[in-house]
């Protein structure tokens, strides 16, 4: 699937609650879902600092691909770096340097992308784009 | 519309007031802005530490002042520079008696505490403190009472000793005694914490510095909106607050300093305003307060800031006080029913500030899930990392209230606690 795809894939699961509370629930749920990242990851590296929470994020490459593994201390945030891993792992460099993330804002999250949420989460999605770029550099130098 | 128009908006503010003392149906109708409606939820706002709402009074003096006397300070002979300056000094006045100052020239105008903090160790701390020479501070200060001292105790190599506390977030008194020497310069500690809420014993902090010739400034960030305060009586060298944690503007506070000390401090920032004669070859400062407000000062804030304190005082400090009290032992009792939950900051004297953690649940997700709720709140460190450390948690999460909040939020807070643990678990 490409990231539109499952960008839109995300917005119709939404689109079934019409409460907060089932829209958090679900959120929550995703972050239960969500594989923890492993000890040896949670690198001073990889943390991605909030003020409030911590992301860790891990990225490599896996034939011609970037994947993402990462993870949260906050239930809430785990759930929504989920989302971000889902839409963005696994697709090459290129795709995800230049994709354009509009899931959060139409499934209403958009807030929690604002900087004074101070979530780290921002942060993350900059830290992704810039792996894409990163990599992108080194295929074409190659 | 005739200039007085303001006078006649706190006029009518105040008599609404006087009659209804603290009926504090009549004092929500005083903030507009407890009617918006958050998510759905009409507004709880549980997140005055950080900073309290207006009264319309203080908002219509704000628009009264641009509307009708905008004009720079101490400078122009015109009519509305003469009434923006009258306005202007009122304030002061009127911070001095707010504080029991001895002298109006006692009170400078800053950004705030920050602020305030910041003039001293930059101008006291730098003239009078030399290498060797020792700063205390208390584990439980703002990151705005540490930073600058570090920043100094650097510069000048002095060191920097720190206040234990115990675990129910009071000061080890005796520890402090211990720490005081001949070489203690300077002691600044937080007159309330903002992260427990404890009330620390300043008076006697104050007499056991000054008996070994150390100089105090105490942050009364927090305290101010919550107590009366007589620097005289503290005996306190400084006294740093914030206007905007008062029901005032923000961006705006006062630093009170014994007269000798401030004349004899250095100036803190050059320009106009604060000078007497300027040529290239010497300049000559300005007398107190001046000489510590260089630029065109935050006129309209300070205008708008004494009707705050007029709010403030018509209500009565021990009403506010009390009733605050009240909400705190309410709400304390409230979330003890809460399993899991566990208050951070258990000091006997302790103003309306409930900080918590709950078993298993991280601080953010309350905040986020209250929010939800209209529920405001403050979660994290509080800009108080290192009492966090003391702690070992990373934050918490922190209810502080104010004369306008109600038993009726809390038990709306602890509903909403109950759906976050509901949710969470
Ligand atoms: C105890 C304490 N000190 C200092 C400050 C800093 O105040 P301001 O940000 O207004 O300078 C605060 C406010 O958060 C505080 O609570």
């Amino acid at each position: 699937m490409t990231i539109n795809e499952i960008q839109d894939e995300l917005i119709s699961d939404f689109e079934l609650f019409d409460e907060w509370e089932s829209k958090y629930e679900y959120i929550i749920d995703l972050a239960k879902q969500f594989p923890p990242l492993e000890e040896q990851y949670k690198t001073e590296e990889n943390i991605i600092k909030g003020c409030q929470s911590r992301v860790w994020l891990n990225a490599y490459m896996e034939s011609d691909l970037l994947k993402f593994e990462a993870d949260s201390d906050a239930i809430i945030v785990r759930g929504l770096v989920s989302m971000l891993v889902k839409v963005l792992s696994g697709h090459t460099p290129e795709e995800i340097a230049s994709a354009d993330l509009y899931f959060m804002e139409r499934i209403g999250l958009h807030q929690h992308l604002a900087q004074t949420r101070s979530n780290g989460l921002a942060a993350m999605l900059k830290q992704m784009k810039a792996y894409g770029i990163a990599y992108q550099a080194k295929s074409v130098n190659q | 519309m005739s200039p007085n128009s303001i006078i006649w908006v706190g006029y009518f503010s105040k008599i609404a007031l006087m009659k209804t003392s603290l009926d504090i149906a009549s004092i929500r109708n005083d903030f507009p802005i407890l009617n918006e409606v958050i998510n759905g939820k009409q507004l709880v706002y549980f997140d005055n530490a950080a900073t309290t709402q207006k009264p319309r009074l203080v908002l219509d003096a704000l628009s009264g002042y641009y509307e009708h006397y905008n004009a720079n300070i101490h400078r122009g002979i015109h009519h509305l520079a003469e009434k923006a300056t009258a306005a202007f000094e009122q304030t002061r006045k009127r911070m001095q008696s707010f504080v029991n100052a001895e002298f109006s020239e006692e009170i400078i105008f800053t950004y705030g505490t920050t602020d305030g903090i910041n003039l001293v160790a930059s101008t006291y701390g730098r003239k009078f403190l030399k290498e060797g020479d020792e700063v205390i501070i208390s584990t439980m200060e703002h990151h705005s009472n540490i930073v600058p001292w570090q920043m100094l105790c650097e510069e000048k190599g002095c060191i920097l000793k720190v206040i234990p506390i115990d675990d129910n977030g009071d000061l080890l008194m005796d520890e402090y005694e211990k720490l005081l020497t001949e070489r203690t310069k300077f002691v600044s500690v937080v007159h309330v914490s903002n992260s427990l809420g404890t009330i620390n014993p300043i008076k006697e902090i104050i007499e056991k510095a000054h008996a070994v010739g150390a100089k105090v400034l105490i942050d009364g960030a927090q305290a101010s909106s919550h107590f009366h305060i007589d620097v005289q009586d503290l005996g306190c060298d400084f006294y740093a607050l914030s206007l905007h944690k008062i029901y005032g503007p923000t961006g705006l506070g006062i630093l009170y300093g014994k007269k000798d000390l401030l004349n004899a401090m250095p100036p803190y920032r050059g320009g106009g305003e604060m000078i007497k004669e300027v040529t290239f070859e010497k300049t000559t400062y300005n007398e107190l307060p001046y000489k510590f407000e260089a630029g065109t000062p935050n006129i309209a804030d300070v205008v708008a800031a004494k009707y705050a304190l007029d709010y403030v005082d018509t209500l009565g400090k021990s009403n506010i006080a009390t009733y605050e009290n009240g909400l705190l032992k309410y709400a304390t009792e409230a979330v003890s029913e809460i399993e899991g939950l566990k208050i951070i900051g258990k000091a006997k004297n302790k103003v309306s500030v409930l900080s918590f953690v709950i078993d298993g649940i991280h601080h953010q997700d309350i905040g986020v899930l209250l929010d939800q709720q209209g529920i405001a709140v403050r979660t994290g460190h509080h800009c108080t990392q290192p009492l966090m450390n003391r702690f070992n948690i990373t934050g918490t999460s922190r209810a502080s209230f104010a004369v306008y909040n109600t038993t009726e939020e809390i038990d709306l807070l602890i509903k909403g606690l109950h759906k976050v643990k509901r949710m969470l678990g």
